[in-house]
């Protein structure tokens, strides 16, 4: 049987900008960063996360050799217009992730914070337009609105 | 030519996200174009070629979904829904309903209770489709403003 998701990956359009976004931004940490030739084998994971209990998110950029340069040009389209699908993380205080993300600067939320019965969430885009949730999950005190 | 492409893109997406956040606000064309950084009268051409419908379309069903999930979940009257997702006169509320979803909002509300999934599951699986036999080139964003605001 499968136990665990070990790496997962989101299409970015720079690997550095990417890596900037999520660690300094974001507050995740990076992971694997290793060079194979051309190639940039580049993750990212949750801090506090480690060996056997991380997840990874790859990020990866569109082009050879995985995709020629038209497939490429379709993905970037893509991940631009946020067709692509994204992550969804949880947060501990999602109010509080929010007050500290405004203050590093991140502007492209979707969504403030905003309870539901299953709990308070948000949306953000990265950079490129990827779409990405936080979730703080139990039930919200006061009644849905939203 | 590509970078280019793919910097509009990224900022239409963002004028979209901007209404996505803001439907209950009273929106212009003016403030959603400026996010996008393009001028007023070229931003709906661009929003359909990349979107595939007009900003004025994407807005209403956003609108109405947020319309049909207050419907669903609370026990607010039609009248406050339709001030509640920013819709300035109840028949213009209700005409836009019915065309995008096929009945009344009380007709809808009467079909149908809460649904348990997750905000963003609803948000996204729950919004109305274009409804049948239209032609998106029919809307421009000058008469949308002229419904949402008359």
């Amino acid at each position: 049987m499968i136990t665990r998701l070990n790496v997962a990956s989101i299409y970015v359009l720079d690997k550095d900008e990417a890596l900037d976004f999520y660690v300094n931004k974001l507050g995740l940490e990076k992971g694997n960063d290793v060079r194979q030739g051309d190639y940039r084998w580049l993750t990212i994971r949750v801090p506090g996360e480690r060996g056997t209990e991380a997840t990874e998110v790859s990020l990866e950029q569109p082009g050879p050799p995985l995709h020629d340069e038209a497939t490429a040009a379709q993905l970037r389209e893509l991940i631009t217009k946020g067709a692509l699908g994204g992550l969804v993380f949880t947060t501990d205080d999602a109010r509080d992730l929010y007050d500290t993300l405004k203050e590093r600067g991140v502007a492209d939320f979707t969504q403030e914070p905003t309870d539901h019965f299953y709990g308070t969430d948000m949306g953000i885009r990265d950079p490129f337009g990827n779409p990405i949730r936080i979730l703080q999950q139990g039930k919200a005190k006061q009644k849905a609105t939203a | 030519m590509s970078r280019e492409t793919e910097d509009l893109n990224r900022r239409l997406l963002r004028a979209r996200d901007a209404m996505d956040r803001a439907y209950a606000e009273p929106l212009d064309v003016r403030a959603v174009a400026a996010v996008a950084h393009i001028s007023p009268a070229h931003f709906s051409r661009s929003f359909r070629d990349v979107f595939g419908e007009t900003p004025h379309r994407y807005l209403q069903r956003r609108r109405v979904e947020r319309a049909m999930f207050l419907l669903r979940e609370t026990d607010r009257s039609v009248t406050d829904v339709c001030f509640d997702v920013a819709f300035t006169s109840l028949g213009t509320f209700s005409r836009t309903f019915r065309e995008i979803v096929g009945e009344t909002p009380s007709g809808y509300r009467r079909g149908h209770g809460p649904i348990v999934a997750p905000h963003c599951v609803q948000l996204a699986a729950m919004r109305p489709r274009v409804a049948a036999g239209e032609t998106m080139q029919s809307s421009s964003f000058g008469e949308a403003l002229a419904a949402i605001q008359p």
